[in-house]
């Protein structure tokens, strides 16, 4: 209610300003209220009206017993392998994305456009083909599974394998993201720092970090969104033992299958409260360093 | 003293630089003076440790610093399009310097702030320290690079381009502001620029580079009245060019002899150079006609643009302003009180 009203507020604030200077100034775009409106619509249609369903639903399903879906034992568990895996594929493809736009941007090699195109491939590929794929790699008799068997490590099948999926469907929205931002830091800025005394890892960490964090954080927030509701490369990998290697997503699946959709709903509608808690902090944190540059 | 020896520089096929030695005296204020191309950029990054040369050393007080990178060789670089840290405050720009230094030399965090407070006060920037880079005016970020640059207590200063992106009026006050900057902080500055007016009013030395090679070396008075070859000669000031035959020690226009003594040129071809001021209008009709097609002021005199012969020949010459200006169309006769003689040479 208290968003609705701010928003409602705001917008008012919003269309008042036009209308008085109407006279002084015309803008290209047409009507402030038309594509606002149109805007707004079209959210309804896509995002708002078929998420309000879902928590009517589960509104259906009572204050108590909501609570003891929502919040079983092995939801709970479900919960902490999905966001777990999540995070830990987020940071990681942070740190090896922002790597390869690094090389993409600074370098040039043969082969370069090629490699710059299988970067995309997680987007257009099927997951399921992923998942397989992935599977037959990591399992204890797989290519690389079988190397990493005798070591005492197993991937496919623990949250390990989770996270490596998540991983290859996360990298090009990392990649993406932080690519053309960092091709935009000037060269001359990190030949100022150096003319500065500052040593390369101090050009890096205090120079050329600050300014693509906001990229790098926009590409975080997709690859995380995208991985909280990944399902398709994750569950033939994931081995879906229950407090185990069981998603959060499968379990709604699990649920559906067996028609009780209420428990469906109760444990989607925790899910999203969580997602959408998460990429809010992102979304501050990521205002809170693009004032910085943008100044 | 700054020494350089035999430096030479190639980008793949293309030769930046070829076999420059230039010495640059204590507390000098030279100017790299060239055409896009010409190779006064990387000189200047090759003087800093930006770039290294192919061939050749650099060498800071009889010291060999050639394999030396920037941060050790205690120079203050001021780049074209002022590179400044767009996420910190002009505060911090300032400090970074000195916030880079090891734990032992690194002043304490109040010290370097008000070492940064001092420098803004040096350039006329005090009270924008909270502000950020792109709060700031061309002119005022230009002075914030200087302000970072000298807070590492540099010995030579090195500017590229350096008013290069400022309006006219903002360049002229700043171009000022920086002569006078360079001798109460004692310092040796050397700066590229395209402008040759720039180089000629800053400078008190002037290298003049064409195709990695240095043409001449001079004061501005040398360069602008006596320019080694003809580049130099068509490059610093304005200048027109006839081209002219030699014979007998005399050159020769056309069918008319002109008054301007040739030596050490052979008979044959040549390039006569002049200045626009280097002409009187002739009363008796004798000399070289000109057809006028343009006229406009410049300052305390006209400047006249007509053609010399039917060929099309464009020359320019300056009459004094008191007269009235010569009617378009209408048809005039000069002589050349000052020229040179060049042989015809490579194009350019």
């Amino acid at each position: 209610m208290e968003i609705a009203l701010s928003s409602q507020l705001q917008m008012q604030a919003v269309i008042e300003r036009p209308r008085r200077r109407r006279r002084s100034r015309k803008s290209i775009i047409p009507g402030f209220g038309l594509t606002m409106g149109f805007t707004l619509a079209w959210l309804s249609l896509i995002v708002l009206i078929p998420l309000s369903a879902l928590f009517l639903r589960a509104a259906g399903l009572g204050w108590s017993e909501f609570l003891a879906v929502g919040f079983s034992e092995r939801a709970m568990a479900a919960y902490r392998i999905s966001f777990g895996t999540v995070l830990a594929a987020a940071v990681i493809n942070g740190v090896f994305g922002l790597l390869t736009a690094w090389v993409f941007v600074r370098y040039e090699f043969p082969g370069k456009r090629v490699l710059n195109a299988m970067v995309d491939l997680p987007f257009a590929l099927p997951t399921a083909v992923a998942g397989i794929a992935l599977t037959a790699l990591y399992s204890p008799n797989g290519w690389v599974g079988r190397f990493l068997e005798p070591l005492g490590i197993k991937v496919a099948y623990t949250p390990i394998g989770i996270t490596i999926a998540l991983i290859f469907i996360g990298l090009p929205f990392i990649v993406r993201s932080v690519e053309p931002v960092l091709a935009d830091v000037r060269v001359d800025v990190e030949d100022a720092a150096l003319s500065l005394g500052a040593r390369p890892w101090q050009v890096f960490a205090r120079v050329i970090l600050p300014a693509i964090m906001p990229a790098l954080l926009t590409g975080f927030a997709l690859a995380l969104a995208r991985g909280i509701g990944e399902y398709g490369s994750v569950i033939f990998i994931a081995g879906n033992m229950p407090f185990k290697s069981e998603i959060a997503p499968l379990l709604i699946v699990t649920q559906l299958e067996q028609y009780d959709y209420a428990a469906a709903t109760a444990i989607a509608t925790v899910m999203l409260l969580a997602s959408f808690a998460m990429l809010l902090v992102i979304n501050g944190i990521q205002a809170w360093t693009r004032r910085k540059v943008d100044q | 003293m700054i020494s350089l020896h035999h430096i030479s520089k190639s980008f793949g096929a293309f030769a930046a630089l070829h076999n420059v030695d230039l010495t640059v005296r204590d507390g000098e204020f030279l100017a790299l003076l060239g055409p896009s191309g010409s190779g006064k950029t990387t000189l200047l990054r090759i003087i800093a440790g930006l770039a290294f040369p192919d061939e050749g050393y650099v060498r800071f007080n009889g010291e060999d610093v050639t394999e030396l990178p920037v941060a050790e060789r205690k120079v203050g670089f001021v780049f074209q399009q002022y590179a400044l840290f767009k996420h910190m405050t002009v505060l911090d720009n300032v400090g970074f310097g000195l916030s880079v230094r090891s734990r032992a030399q690194r002043p304490s965090r109040a010290k370097i702030r008000a070492r940064a407070r001092e420098l803004l006060d040096l350039v006329q920037l005090d009270g924008l320290g909270d502000r950020y880079p792109a709060q700031l005016s061309g002119g005022q970020q230009q002075r914030v690079a200087l302000a970072r640059a000298l807070a590492v207590e540099p010995q030579l200063l090195l500017l590229d381009e350096p008013f290069g992106a400022l309006d006219a009026k903002v360049r002229k006050e700043l171009r000022r502001w920086l002569r006078q900057l360079h001798e109460q902080m004692g310092l040796t500055s050397i700066f590229v620029t395209h402008d040759q007016e720039e180089a000629l009013e800053l400078a008190d030395r002037v290298v003049v580079l064409d195709r990695g090679v240095i043409e001449q070396i001079g004061t501005p008075e040398e360069v602008y009245m006596a320019p080694r070859s003809g580049f130099v000669s068509g490059f610093v000031g304005d200048c027109n060019s006839l081209p002219v035959t030699v014979r007998g020690g005399r050159a020769q226009f056309e069918d008319q002899a002109l008054d301007v003594a040739v030596d050490r040129l052979r008979d044959g071809n040549a390039r006569l150079d002049f200045r626009p001021h280097d002409v009187v209008l002739s009363e008796n009709g004798h000399g070289l006609p000109l057809h006028v097609s343009g006229v406009y002021r410049r300052g305390g005199s006209w400047r006249v643009e007509g053609t010399v012969n039917s060929s099309g020949q464009i020359v320019e010459i300056d009459l004094d302003a008191d007269q009235p200006a010569p009617q378009l169309g209408s048809q005039l006769a000069f002589s050349i009180t000052r020229a040179r003689v060049f042989a015809v040479e490579r194009a350019h």
